[in-house]
């Protein structure tokens, strides 16, 4: 069956079409290589990034951006959400530190996206 | 953040979001002494709450999450000498007879007088609120900009919303419409009044049809229910002139509406200073090198004209802040740069032939959906460029380079035309 795909990978959307026939997988439509890869992966095993918060001890800076180091099975986001969900950072952290290993036993890490200062040196330089 | 300043600069950057920290970056590696003055406690802007990722594919090659593209900017500042203000407002402008700028700031050490051979509008933009669309109804908790509810859920980790209709498919509606139903809120659907998507196409895939969340275009929110909350929205189709089609109406039980409904340059300060802006941008009228119509004062990012990549802020403010560290006062000959009426605008709006940059990206969106269409920039006779565009899309901002070089003056006009590709 052919499955009609707005390609993610960049800005531009391109309008893509991909189609499991005997020879392989029929992509049309794409621009580019990655293009071309993200359809192959969509009608095979989708997978996206998933970027969210998690919360951390410090009342000035209660959530801490997150993200996927590399990207998850579509159908496991809303599992690793309730994961993600039950994290307490309660430490200074760096950008790119990982936050959770393994999630989900994916192979993928949910890493910073910012660093979390240390918020005791901050306040004192007001 | 908070640094000791001297009151004497070639050029202040106001505004530290991706444009501002751009701008003041570019200006201090050609030699300027720079000071950054962002209003509020950390710098980074809008991105600081746009977790999402998809940035700086362009700029590092890379798709980062806002805060990440900040950190890199930030980063790159830090090993720098320009001065940084945060927590500062800048409350008045005022030129002296010398062409010097005063500028008064109001910061956590008091009221500080700061002098500046140039400045460069990094403000960013505001969105549309609840009052610039007029909804019937009454007024309970429970309507929000897209960007208030992301500020809640991203920066202050509270959730605003358990089940919601959002009005407007930009980009941030839609950005939207997937974080708060990862977080658990149910998103009825996504309503735009228009006949096409307001946001990016990606942003449509990977934020709604993901997530299964109806998009309704050609239906807007025409009413709202509610004492001290929101308790319901009444949405209605409208036809191709907005107009209501009676009948059509449809009641929707939620608990808020969130509205992302369009962005606009934020201009305080400009208006201030009686700068002219341009009816279509809402920003003020620049040349390629980012200087407005008053001489030394340049702009940038969001605060120029609306864009739909912080890449595209990034070169652009890049730009501005090597230009605002040359600025040297001088006559300049300008151009105006002139559109289709297919076009909803095209910045810069004005060529200053004698300048020594010498190409000039040309930035224009269209008003609806054009398919195979050249686009060409022509000066009298002589086409300076012509491109083909397969698609372009009003919420996509296209671009094209021309030479300043082949421009001759004496032509009044600088020609941004559409037509069909034969």
């Amino acid at each position: 069956m052919q499955k009609k795909i707005i390609c993610i990978v960049c800005p531009r959307g391109c309008h893509i079409t991909a189609e499991k026939t005997d020879n392989g997988i029929l992509v049309q439509g794409n621009a580019c290589k990655r293009g071309y890869d993200f359809a192959v992966l969509e009608i095979t095993a989708p997978r996206r990034s998933l970027t969210t918060t998690v919360r951390t001890i410090f009342p000035q800076f209660p959530v801490l951006p997150v993200r996927t180091d590399t990207e998850l099975p579509k159908e496991l986001l809303s599992d690793a959400m309730r994961i993600i969900d039950n994290i307490l950072v309660d430490e200074k952290v760096r950008m790119h530190d990982i936050i959770i290993k393994d999630i989900l036993g994916t192979g993928c890490n949910i890493i910073a996206s910012s660093d979390l200062p240390d918020l005791t040196i901050e306040r004192e330089n007001r | 953040m908070i640094q000791q300043f001297e009151n004497t600069y070639d050029v202040t950057v106001i505004g530290g979001g991706p444009a501002g920290l751009a701008a003041a970056v570019s200006a201090w590696e050609v030699g300027a002494k720079t000071l950054l003055v962002e209003r509020e406690e950390k710098l980074g802007g809008i991105l600081k709450q746009c977790i999402h990722d998809g940035f700086g594919l362009l700029m590092f090659k890379q798709k980062l999450t806002g805060p990440e593209y900040a950190q890199y900017y930030i980063e790159m500042l830090k090993n720098t000498d320009v001065n940084i203000t945060c927590s500062t407002f800048v409350t008045d402008i005022n030129r002296q007879d010398d062409g010097i700028f005063h500028l008064i700031l109001v910061t956590h050490h008091g009221i500080k007088h700061i002098y500046t051979k140039a400045i460069v509008l990094a403000t960013g933009c505001r969105e549309r609120s609840a009052k610039q669309i007029f909804i019937h109804g009454t007024r309970p908790a429970g309507i929000l900009t897209a960007g208030t509810a992301q500020y809640y859920v991203n920066i202050l980790g509270q959730m605003p919303v358990k089940k919601c209709v959002i009005l407007g498919s930009g980009d941030i509606g839609l950005i939207m419409a997937r974080r708060l139903t990862l977080e658990g809120a149910e998103v009825e659907g996504v309503y735009e009044a228009k006949k096409e998507l307001g946001g990016l196409l990606r942003n449509y895939s990977q934020c709604l049809m993901d997530f299964n969340i109806p998009l309704h275009t050609q239906t807007t929110v025409t009413r709202v229910f509610g004492e001290k909350r929101v308790s319901a929205v009444e949405v209605c189709s409208v036809d191709e002139n907005m107009s209501r089609i009676n009948g059509s109406e449809r009641i929707i039980e939620c608990d808020s509406l969130i509205l992302s409904v369009g962005l606009i340059p934020e201009n305080e300060l400009a208006e201030k200073m009686n700068i002219t802006l341009d009816a279509e941008t809402k920003g003020p009228a620049a040349d390629q090198c980012y200087q407005t119509m008053k001489d030394g004062i340049f702009v940038c990012g969001n605060a120029f004209h609306v864009n739909d990549l912080v890449d595209y802020v990034s070169s652009g403010a890049r730009i501005a802040g090597k230009c605002a560290a040359k600025y040297k006062k001088r006559e300049r000959r300008l151009i105006p740069v002139i559109h289709d009426e297919k076009f909803a605008y095209c910045v810069p709006q004005l060529i200053d032939i004698d300048s020594d940059q010498k190409k000039a990206d040309i930035y224009f969106r269209t008003k609806q959906k054009e398919e195979d269409k050249h686009v060409t920039v022509t000066s009298g006779d002589n086409i300076l460029i012509a491109k083909k565009y397969i698609e372009m899309r009003p919420s996509e901002l296209e671009h094209i380079q021309i030479d300043i070089d082949k421009i001759e003056y004496g032509n009044d006009k600088i020609h941004v035309k559409m037509g069909k590709v034969e």
